[in-house]
């Protein structure tokens, strides 16, 4: 059940961005991918930032992750200004961030095998020293929270898996490690529909247990709509719209949050062609 | 009836592997498509889409190999013909193919124009470059393509104008048959609408005689096609129209499809996804009786033996499963799940100016005239 505007403000703040800007480039190849934006996500809120190709969804993702630097403005983790000036710092914070990528076969290691990356996480949250059996058996719980079978994994590579086993697997990393904040950058752009409505039980479930708060990254109003408390439009770097899934996908307000809209193939409603650009 | 322009009978193909493994990815695909028509093929990943459309042009290499069947274009039997003959006499003027990614896989070191010399060369070398240019220009300009991108490299153009693109070239003969594979599933939004606002226009215009569109996104599916096909490990278990596939599956597994629809209208957050569980069976060995039997929540003791009969219903409907369908539509309607059970107010509206034929919205109520038959 998606939470009322009142029950999310009496949730303590776990990530807030203030005036938060990307510049890449300088001179006549400036570009500002993300441009002064502000927001503030809660302890187990659900949000989706929406957007077209290139309106700097990614960059701000990788903004808040720590993997590119800030232009301007400032990141607040729970209330107090992000400190990541150190590789110690910036592992410290990983504990509490974490994200799953648009092409999951980017994110992980070609050459570590599943066991490595599995082991990777244990150690991450201090558990380097546990007792061999004890690792295995959080593995173990790790795959089956996602129906993958840890003994059909063990030695393989990333490569070895489909598309929709290694968007799973990236869930069971996130299980062991169980961060605040979870970014999902089009977790389920590779997929079908049918693997999209298991990815998502998952995800839901992982908050329902340890309260993480997820920020979906996507093309997809619909997914937005499905899942999300809030909804963030974003064009050309910045936030054009923001409130809950409600007010924002039912009432939209702004002219391009209405165009996305009316782009999307609906089910109960026509889908109307003729407003095509440039024909 | 119209004209049929694409006819296929039982057609079997299969891979085989580097270990010398047989993957049977197409098993007996039968299919018609009438002038003017489009067909929609869904399925999860790895039923056999893509093999499905790379077996229909007719044009056979390894590891893809034909084993049976009919195709049947406009008339032309094309089975058995030597992939020479098939490249030159079928490609581009009878059957178009868009593979999946196919916009990725252009030459970065060609311009626009070559390829589509390319696509004419191969079928008649007599033909000048300028008469080609001349023709692709018009070709562009009807279709609404900007024509200075005929002189551009594909790596200059965005995502969904690259695919655009891509779909001008492959049809520039008006071919009877276009085969889209996935054509806008890696674009945004705004892109993919462009993309299939010019498929409609060139059906319409008629550039292209029917096509066959395969997506697992089923509200596109829905918005683009008449008829939907659904494919589970290799078999088609269901066919309809596009309104009654989606407001009245009756395969187990296509009502499971179905349910996991997720679209921003009034009402749809409230429905629950239902995700199926489990993954399709490996195609090297496909289980004996119904396929789905492992992930099936109606299986019964006797799906597992012997082949299913299909059952045509409806006039032109067809299922493949052990249950009557007025079974299946009384027991979905007791547990009244799914995307179809929101009956919204803006639904009712539609329902009279929606491309549909009366006749279907009667065919979709609960009665139905069942014959069982082996086709
Ligand atoms: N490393 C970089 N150097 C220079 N420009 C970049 C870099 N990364 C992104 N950009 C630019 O920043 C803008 C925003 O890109 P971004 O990847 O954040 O978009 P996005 O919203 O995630 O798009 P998509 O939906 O396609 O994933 C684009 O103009 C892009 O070209
Ligand atoms: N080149 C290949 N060699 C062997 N098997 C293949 C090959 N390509 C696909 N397959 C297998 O054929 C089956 C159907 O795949 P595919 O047609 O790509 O499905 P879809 O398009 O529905 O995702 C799968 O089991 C897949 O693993
Ligand atoms: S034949 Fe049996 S297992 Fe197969 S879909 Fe029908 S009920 Fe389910
Ligand atoms: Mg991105
Ligand atoms: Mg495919």
């Amino acid at each position: 059940m998606p939470m009322s505007l009142q029950e999310l403000q009496n949730k303590p703040s776990v990530l807030r961005g203030d005036k938060v800007t990307k510049i890449f480039g300088y001179g006549v190849n400036k570009n500002t991918a993300v441009n002064e934006v502000n927001f503030n996500f809660r302890e187990s809120e659900v949000v989706s930032i929406v957007g077209e190709s290139g309106s700097g969804k990614t960059t701000l993702a990788k903004m808040v992750l720590g993997l590119i630097g800030v232009t301007q403005g400032d990141i607040y983790f729970r209330d107090a200004v992000r400190d990541i000036s150190s590789h110690k710092k910036k592992k410290e914070y990983w504990k509490g961030i974490q994200a799953v990528f648009q092409d999951p076969f980017s994110s992980f290691n070609m050459f570590n095998r599943i066991d490595t990356l599995l082991l990777d996480c244990i150690n991450l949250m201090g558990g380097k020293k546990l007792p061999k059996e004890e690792k295995v058996r959080l593995m173990t719980d790790a795959c089956s929270f996602v129906n993958l079978k840890y003994e059909e994994l063990t030695n393989k590579y990333p490569f070895e898996l489909s598309g929709g086993q290694m968007q799973r697997l990236m869930i069971a990393r996130i299980f062991l490690l169980k961060p605040k904040i979870l970014i999902a950058d089009e977790p389920t752009s590779m997929v079908d529909a049918c693997s999209r409505a298991t990815i998502l039980d998952m995800l839901l479930k992982l908050r329902d247990e340890v309260n993480m708060t997820i920020i979906f990254i996507t093309h997809d109003i619909g997914l937005a709509y499905y899942v999300s408390d809030t909804v963030y439009i974003m064009e050309h770097g910045q936030f054009v719209e923001s409130g809950t899934a409600e007010d924002v996908i039912l009432n939209p307000q702004a002219e391009y949050t209405k165009r996305l809209i009316s782009d999307v193939p609906k089910i109960h409603e026509e889908w109307d062609l003729s407003t095509v650009a440039g024909l | 009836m119209g004209k049929i322009m694409l006819e296929v009978k039982d057609l079997k193909t299969k891979y085989v592997t580097r270990f010398k493994e047989n993957v049977y990815a197409v098993d007996g695909v039968s299919l018609e498509i009438e002038e003017g028509k489009s067909l929609g093929v869904a399925g999860e990943s790895g039923c056999g889409k893509s093999t499905l459309a790379l077996s229909l042009m007719g044009y056979y290499f390894a590891p893809l190999h034909y084993i049976s069947g009919e195709i049947i274009i406009d008339g032309k039997n094309i089975s058995g013909m030597k992939p020479d003959d098939v490249r030159k006499n079928i490609l581009g003027t009878e059957v178009a193919y868009i593979p999946q990614a196919a916009m990725n896989a252009l030459n970065p070191t060609q311009k626009v124009i070559r390829f589509i010399e390319d696509v004419i060369h191969a079928h008649d070398k007599s033909v000048s470059k300028k008469d080609i240019f001349d023709m692709a220009r018009k070709r562009f300009e009807i279709l609404g393509l900007p024509q200075e991108v005929l002189n551009r490299y594909s790596v200059e153009l965005s995502g969904g104008m690259k695919q655009r693109t891509v779909i001008a070239i492959s049809t520039i003969l008006s071919p009877k048959v276009l085969i889209a594979d996935e054509p806008s599933s890696a674009l945004d939004v705004t892109s993919q609408k462009m993309v299939i606002k010019m498929m409609r226009d060139l059906m319409e215009k008629g550039y292209i005689k029917s096509m066959i569109f395969i997506t697992h996104e089923l509200p596109l599916l829905y918005n683009v096609t008449d008829h939907i096909m659904v494919m589970y490990a290799g078999q088609i278990v269901e066919r309809g129209t596009a309104r009654e596939m989606v407001f009245d599956p009756v395969h187990p597994y296509s009502k499971g499809l179905m349910g996991s629809i997720i679209v921003p209208e009034e009402g749809t957050r409230d429905v629950k996804l239902e995700a199926i569980p489990g993954t399709p069976p490996n195609l090297k060995k496909p289980p004996a009786g119904c396929r789905f039997a492992a992930r099936c929540k109606y299986v019964i003791p006797t799906c597992s033996l012997g082949e299913r009969s299909r059952r045509v219903f409806d006039d032109n409907r067809m299922h493949l499963c052990i249950h009557s369908v007025d079974f299946l539509r009384e027991t979905y309607a007791k547990e009244g799940t799914g995307i179809a059970a929101i009956k919204s107010q803006k639904s009712e509206n539609l329902k009279e100016n929606k491309k549909t034929s009366e006749k279907t919205q009667e065919n979709a109520s609960n009665k139905s005239s069942e014959n069982e038959s082996e086709v």
